[in-house]
């Protein structure tokens, strides 16, 4: 791992709307540089896309991108991100995904110009490759579309770009299932890190070449997962928290290759990303209940930079579009986020104590997040010398997080998790430091059949 | 109750495989489902005692136990590994006819959705329920589900979705099963759809879980 400090040491500076590296966009947004903005994520609501629909898809985004920013003009927003995550047809077929950004574009443009209102287009396509399996990670014909949508998205007005890349899914999924915390290792930090260097030097490069942003990528697939499994409590809460640490190592690959953030929203590996590279980060937490239920509501507020919902269909509420109040909500957040700016250090320090004391010991996932447990787990982090022994390292520091608070009564765990506590101990403490020497340890317990180690580099 | 049976049932419900294998703690050194059929074979007990008395009483518990939040999907899933073991050897027997099962049960997640979590737990505690499962993965259209009908005659077709875009497709699936084959009984499920969409797509019954599902069928079988 080419990180090898923290650019954010201390708890107290890890905050809201203020990042070490803030990242300026063309229509003058500085995420991470003193204010948070809110970025609204939507899809469609119940329809098939295929060339007799196209008018109704392009026409449900231009009242999403009409009704957001017109609601943010009344709300005196100062300023919006809206992601627009292609669904599988907009990514297949790149002419679909790049006339939605157009559309949107020119909407954000208009804004801008009437209204002064700034605002940027995050285009997410979807990871295609996981449509084969076994998946063939770098000779996938189905690379070709999605850089596709990539490079002319980012023309067409996509000015921020990311991606939940998918290397290490075909084996983190049945692991997740199994709470097998070694298979979770090797899909995230041997597969999913190999992965993320080939396709994130790729995004990177087109992003330089077009003077775009490459913003990040999410490990939603993976910890996301665990996280919704749990909430389903299909799987220990414990074990989707570790989960969420060793994605770390995995996303953190982005900013290596050279993105420089805003990382995604679903990705709630970001306030350890903002610690140790300092790019700023989007995050979701009571605002995506729309989306998917979490334990992590407030906390997940408390060193955002963009706050976001995750997905709402595009569908009528009684107040309006659901795309339009779900941009109210974000905005009133952000708003109150930025009025502790405003006043000072002392006020954004109260507010985040107040988001993070709400939370932080009613699930281990919040736990794992408060500022001071952030910073303590990232140190552990970088301190190795291979993704495998960091990942290891950092989910060993949470563990101890977690049964530190368990023992001290502040934490509650049921029996069904805390027998769960030796067992990834137990695990974790298995794993050896190097790759080669773990991706041995690994082969004979994974099903050959399940992924392609040459699609990998290995 | 036969006390090689009380004790595969057992095997069963707490995920023991065999002997070597260390799970559960509370079963270590003793034999399991693998053993334990083994044993029950040569003792000359019906295979299809083996079976209803055994295997899918224990998967029983376990769907309880999962529905009641009482167990996490691993030991769900140690179970149905353990019952596997027994399934293993209970083949032949399938094969001559000694024992039938409760019918076919064809699983996939509908076209152009990968989300497949959701459809291996179906699968999986609907063939502890003592069905045959024809399990044809994800991102499958009405041609495949019309195909392994016409090899299956007479099986109940699952259908799963997660997104608001691919659960449209459900409606085409239905229509294009009823129509080349009219009384197949389907049953829905994912995060996206509910009672009413299943009613108007012409599906005929909406899962919330996977227990659920287990019953509906078994209800079908009896």
């Amino acid at each position: 791992m080419k990180y090898k400090s923290l650019v954010i040491n201390h708890p107290e500076e890890l905050m809201f709307g203020v990042a070490p590296k803030p990242v300026k966009t063309p229509r003058g947004l500085v995420i991470g540089g003193g204010q948070v903005y809110a970025e609204l994520n939507f899809t469609l609501p119940m329809m098939s896309i295929n060339n007799n629909t196209l008018k109704e898809v392009n026409a449900h985004y231009r009242e999403i991108a009409e009704g957001a920013l017109e609601r943010a003009v009344h709300l005196n927003s100062k300023g919006v991100v809206l992601e627009f995550e292609t669904l599988l047809e907009m990514t297949k077929t790149p002419d679909i995904g790049v006339d939605i950004v157009k559309i949107m574009n020119e909407i954000c443009e208009k804004y801008y110009l009437q209204h002064g209102l700034a605002s940027e287009i995050r285009l997410t396509p979807n990871d295609l490759r996981e449509f084969e399996r076994p998946a063939k990670q770098r000779s996938s014909a189905y690379l070709e579309p999605m850089m596709e949508l990539f490079e002319r998205g980012m023309v067409a007005g996509g000015d921020l770009l990311s991606i939940e890349s998918t290397g290490g899914k075909e084996v983190s999924d049945d692991a997740l299932m199994m709470c097998d915390l070694k298979g979770v290792m090797f899909a995230l930090s041997v597969l999913g890190v190999r992965d993320m260097q080939f396709l994130w030097h790729k995004i990177v490069a087109l992003a330089n070449k077009h003077g775009k942003i490459a913003a990040g990528d999410s490990a939603c697939g993976f910890a996301n997962t665990a996280m919704v499994l749990a909430e389903k409590k299909y799987i220990p809460k414990v074990f989707a928290a570790l989960v969420r640490v060793i994605s770390v190592v995995r996303s953190v690959v982005a900013m290596e290759e050279g993105a420089v953030g805003p990382d995604k929203d679903c990705g709630y590996e970001g306030p350890f990303l903002k610690a140790i590279t300092g790019i700023p980060i989007s995050m979701e937490g009571k605002t995506a209940a729309c989306a998917h239920l979490s334990p992590i509501g407030n906390i997940a507020s408390a060193c955002a930079d963009l706050w976001s919902n995750e997905s709402v269909q595009n569908i009528k509420l009684l107040s309006g579009m659901a795309p339009t109040a779900y941009l109210e909500q974000l905005e009133y957040d952000a708003r109150l986020m930025n009025e502790a700016l405003r006043m000072g250090k002392m006020h954004c320090q109260v507010l985040q104590q107040l988001l993070v004391g709400s939370d932080v010991y009613t699930d281990p996932q919040a736990l794992i997040l408060s500022p001071e447990n952030v910073i303590r787990i990232s140190k552990e982090l970088i301190k190795g010398d291979s993704y495998v022994a960091n990942a290891r390292n950092g989910a060993l520091a949470a563990l101890d997080i977690i049964e530190e608070a368990h023992r001290s009564g502040q934490l509650k765990l049921s029996d069904m998790e805390t027998a769960y506590l030796p067992i990834f101990r137990d695990d974790l403490n298995s794993i050896p430091d190097s790759e080669s020497d773990f991706v041995a340890m690994m082969l004979p317990m994974l099903d050959p059949g399940k992924f392609i180690l040459a699609e990998y580099g290995l | 109750m036969n006390e090689l049976i009380a004790k595969l049932l057992e095997a069963v419900e707490f995920g023991k495989i065999d002997q070597k294998s260390p799970y559960p703690p509370q079963l270590r050194g003793m034999d399991g489902s693998h053993e334990l059929t083994q044993q029950a074979i040569e003792a000359g007990i019906d295979p299809q005692e083996i079976l209803e008395k055994a295997l899918i009483p224990a998967m029983g518990n376990v769907g309880k136990k999962f529905s009641e939040n009482k167990i996490f999907v691993p030991q769900m899933l140690m179970s149905a590994k353990a019952m596997g073991a027994s399934m293993v050897q209970l083949k032949p027997y399938f094969a001559s006819g000694a024992i039938k099962s409760k019918g076919t049960f064809i699983i996939g997640t509908v076209k152009g959705d990968l989300h497949d979590i959701g459809k291996n737990l179906v699968s999986m505690m609907v063939e502890g329920g003592g069905w045959t499962i024809v399990d044809l993965g994800v991102d499958v259209g009405s041609d495949r589900f019309i195909e392994a009908l016409k090899n299956n005659p007479g099986a109940v077709v699952g259908l799963s979705a997660l997104l608001t875009t691919t659960m449209v497709n459900m409606g085409e699936i239905v229509s294009g099963i009823k129509a080349h084959v009219p009384d197949t009984k389907v049953l829905i499920g994912g995060a996206p759809v509910n009672a009413d969409f299943c009613k108007s797509i012409g599906a005929d019954f909406y899962a919330p879980d996977p227990q659920k599902a287990v019953e509906y069928l078994n209800k079908l079988a009896s």
